[in-house]
């Protein structure tokens, strides 16, 4: 006991800098309130401004019904998820970094609903994959974290490749790529020939973003990011970009057979293997991620429908679960704060320690578990009236949702009854109420849900009914109320109560069967995730075993004969022609230096000794040197002659740190012959291409161009200098950097050498 | 190295090999040189008063890090860009000043980067290479 309290004297209260930055979301949220009444009129707010308009894009923004609704959710769960982390947070380290890619993560969100161009929509839908990664990642020096970033950025990554590629082959449709123009397009694009292949791109991107099986297994691993970032990034917003996404391609792409089959089949499995599975593990945070599952399944089930009942369930459920979900986070968050464990096998009894967020708990649950008076029951009569209306598999859409719902009612069940009711374990000892920072966002949530519930009504009319309008195109209404009367949803909303408890009864025999099934299964997603990794990253080992040897010799060897090969199978066929006798009188001047590079080569071939054969190495430069000097280049010859002479100090210096030339092992004497074989190859190409090169007539163009702007453009006489720094200076900036990095990596090689 | 002779001509030649490195640097805009070869001279001098006097004798004498030359040569390199962009042109256009008799010009700026960054660079090889 003492321990604790310790524990919580030397830990700050409260982080200032979040509870400041939690102005940031609860100042866009109430700008948002600002344009509320122009949304329920139909308005639709446009901003847009010019990116690179050389190639269509332009940083265009658009808020109506449906963005609106998701602007309200982000900045809302937005706003209580930063307050309540700088509570959470206090006292670790990074926070600066933390609240940095929380507040990014939530524009980035903010972005994705609102972008009305589609790559711009992409760069946002990007954004949130990597700030996700860095989010779950976030308590780096936890191995289980970094690798379930990695995961989740993997599958998050490679999903968004596949849309980029959807809309890519969108666009090369001539589909605009403005959202705002997609309303005539529709019937074109189902019935062109690459209308598979688009939804099947888009579909996967959606998919991997919303975690739908069989992508779905990164979500409960995400579950090691810090809890209130698992509210707002796993419940609230991120996994709801792939709906957001559904939803907005739903007037171009849905309505088809092969949208609705799919959608059912995927989003009914997904919720039924979610909410099997939320019964299984014991962590509190991963129960919840699995009901999160359940209902991105149940979303997705929605949109595969045509009709309004289908789509106003989406919209409600929508609304309905980001509100309880996140509630839920933010409490299990209190929860695992105050009694360091989520586990559900030693939670209990808090009920009187921590009885306000137990009220926000009961209110988030009951919602969840769909009772009536619960926004949540309004939601499940709608979700009820949306499965029997859908065109596909109206049947199996019913029993999934049914078998989804009342498992979903079990689990609401052990998690407002495990943590709060019955006896309190012992190894618990003193548990405190968290401080009204963590206590706002749970109650306020919860609270809404059951307002919500008092007045749906007002909820459909002024929130679900502008969403569904901006992407259904039928003015027909669906009204949430507060009873439907006597009919065939009442009665499935009353089995699913029923079936519930049956379940919530049997929970502990469940738990071990369902973790012996999910144990046994030989092949599911994780696994084969976790073998194409390993495979991956050993495939790579093994290239890069085989080919980076670490020897210079074979390095140059393979330069050398692919640049043969490569060069010389286009050249031979010319190579004739060009072997001429050259004009005799010019070789004349120039047969000394020849020969004394000839013999300097020599001393390089022939010696016992490193020091010798640099020295004969930078002979041959000099050599080089003097020749570009007879023939007019100076700077050249400059250039030359200084680099040779670095070259040989530096050289001599590497030569301290190599063994000496004769006690390496002799090379075979096949291997020289082939190395003399090369040498000469490559000597007779550049020769024969020197020699080709002087038969065709020089083109002056630049040269005349440089030597007439050189001085009246550029004020320099030396042309090759004024081509340097001012004609292609940014060749040169390029240039300088390269040298500059260059210098670093050798530093740090030397300096490593050194430390082995 | 304990050479009389070296030593005492490296004392002479280093001063003068810098003199003539800046020399090379100024008048490249019209004759062969330029802040490159300006750049392999002075290096090429920082290497015979390394090796005769050693690498710590070196890093004394330049006062600061190498790889704050290069850094600094890239940054200079890369703001001798901006004078254009301000004037409304694309980045990295020289601009001209006349003083007096001489006009003098961005693209003079962005030499002198040139001539820090490749010296950053091989001083800081150099030094990597002496000091084992």
């Amino acid at each position: 006991m003492s321990r604790i309290f310790l524990t919580t004297e030397t830990v700050p209260d409260c982080c200032r800098a979040g509870r400041i930055s939690s102005l940031f979301p609860l100042s866009v949220f109430v700008l948002l309130c600002f344009a509320w009444p122009g949304i329920v009129n139909g308005h639709v707010y446009q901003a847009q401004s010019a990116w690179i308009p050389s190639l269509g894009l332009n940083l265009g923004f658009r808020l109506d019904g449906l963005s609106f609704l998701f602007c309200l959710i982000i900045t809302l769960a937005g706003f209580f998820v930063t307050l309540f982390s700088a509570s959470y947070m206090a006292g670790k380290p990074n926070l600066f970094s933390y609240f940095f890619y929380l507040h990014a993560f939530m524009v980035a969100m903010l972005g994705i609903v609102t972008a009305d161009h589609l790559l711009l929509l992409f760069v946002f839908w990007e954004a949130t994959t990597v700030l996700s990664y860095l989010l779950i990642g976030f308590d780096h020096e936890n191995t289980t974290a970094r690798e379930n970033a990695r995961q989740a950025i993997l599958v998050t990554g490679a999903g968004g490749l596949f849309l980029l590629f959807g809309i890519l082959l969108l666009k090369t449709m001539g589909a605009p790529m403005a959202l705002s123009q997609w309303t005539q397009m529709g019937m074109d694009i189902r019935e062109h020939f690459l209308y598979p292949f688009i939804f099947l791109c888009i579909l996967v991107g959606a998919m991997t973003k919303s975690a739908q099986v069989p992508f779905h297994f990164w979500l409960p691993n995400a579950m090691s990011a810090p809890t209130p970032i698992s509210a707002f990034l796993h419940a609230a917003t991120m996994v709801k970009a792939g709906i957001y996404l559904l939803m907005r391609f739903h007037p171009l792409l849905g309505g088809t057979s092969l949208w609705m089959g799919t959608l059912v089949v995927v989003g009914g499995i997904t919720a039924l293997w979610g909410a099997i599975q939320a019964l299984a593990p014991c962590d509190l945070k991963r129960v919840l991620a699995y009901t999160t599952l359940m209902a991105l399944g149940i979303l997705t089930l929605f949109l595969g429908g045509q009709t309004v009942a289908s789509l106003t369930a989406a919209a409600t459920f929508l609304l309905v679960h980001a509100l309880y979900k996140a509630a839920l986070f933010l409490a299990t968050g209190s929860i695992d704060h105050q009694c360091r464990t989520r586990d559900l096998r030693n939670l209990g009894g808090l009920f009187s320690a921590m009885p306000l967020t137990m009220l926000a708990v009961a209110a988030a649950t009951l919602s969840m578990a769909g009772f009536p008076l619960f926004f949540g029951f309004i939601g499940k009569e709608i979700m009820y009236e949306g499965a029997l209306s859908e065109e596909m598999f109206p049947g199996f859409a019913t029993l999934a949702t049914l078998f989804a719902n009342s498992l979903m009612t079990a689990v609401a069940g052990i998690i407002l009854l495990t943590p709060f009711f019955g006896t309190r374990p012992p190894s618990l000892g003193q548990v405190h109420e968290v401080p009204w920072t963590m206590r706002l966002g749970p109650a306020v949530m919860g609270g809404i849900g059951v307002v919500f519930g008092l007045f749906p009504e007002w909820v459909s009319a002024n929130l679900i009914q502008p969403a569904v309008f901006a992407f259904h195109p039928s003015r027909e209404e669906i009204r949430l109320v507060f009873f439907h009367g006597f009919n065939l949803p009442l009665l499935l909303s009353m089995i699913t109560l029923t079936l519930g408890s049956v379940i919530y009864i049997f929970r502990i025999s469940l738990r071990h069967r369902i973790q012996d099934v999910i144990d046994r299964l030989w092949i599911t997603t994780p696994r084969i995730y976790q073998k194409s990794l390993d495979a991956f990253v050993a495939g790579g080992t093994w290239f890069v075993r085989r080919t980076q040897t670490g020897m210079l010799h074979t390095y140059f060897a393979v330069i050398m004969v692919t640049v043969l090969l490569i060069a010389g199978w286009a050249w031979i066929p010319h190579m004739g022609a060009a072997l001429i006798v050259p004009d005799m009188a010019q070789i004349s001047i120039a047969s000394g230096i020849c020969l004394f590079i000839l013999a300097a080569t020599g001393v390089v071939l022939m010696a016992k000794k490193r020091l010798v054969a640099i020295g004969g190495l930078g002979a041959v430069g000099a050599g080089v040197a003097l020749i570009f000097l007879m023939f007019g280049a100076p700077d050249i010859a400059l250039t030359q002659l200084l680099v040779e002479t670095l070259t040989v100090i530096i050289f001599s210096l590497v030569l301290l740190r190599l063994p000496l030339l004769r006690t390496v092992r002799k090379r075979s004497r096949s291997r020289n012959l082939f190395d003399a074989g090369l040498s000469i190859c490559a000597g007779i190409l550049v020769t024969s291409f020197l020699m080709g090169l002087l038969q065709v007539p020089l083109d002056r163009n630049l040269t005349t161009f440089f030597e007439h702007y050189s001085y009246v453009a550029a004020h320099g006489r030396n042309i090759v200098n004024v081509i340097l720094v001012d004609f292609r200076s940014l060749d040169t900036l390029g240039e300088i950097s390269v040298v500059v990095l260059a210098a670093w990596a050798g530093v740090v090689l030397i300096r490593r050498q050194e430390k082995e | 190295m304990q050479s009389i002779i070296l030593k005492t001509a490296t004392r002479l030649m280093v001063g003068l090999m810098l003199v003539f490195a800046v020399y090379l640097l100024l008048r490249g805009h019209h004759e062969p040189g330029g802040g490159f070869v300006a750049a392999l001279v002075s290096g090429t001098a920082f290497a015979l008063f390394a090796i005769t006097e050693g690498p710590a004798q070196l890093r004394r004498a330049i006062r600061v890090r190498p790889s704050v030359i290069a850094m600094t040569g890239l940054a200079v390199a890369a703001a001798a860009g901006f004078p254009a962009l301000f004037a409304g042109m694309p980045y990295l256009t020289g601009i001209w000043w006349k003083i007096g008799e001489i006009s003098l010009g961005t693209p003079l700026i962005f030499d002198v980067g040139v001539f820090l960054a490749v010296l950053g660079a091989i001083v800081s090889l150099l030094l990597a290479l002496e000091e084992n």
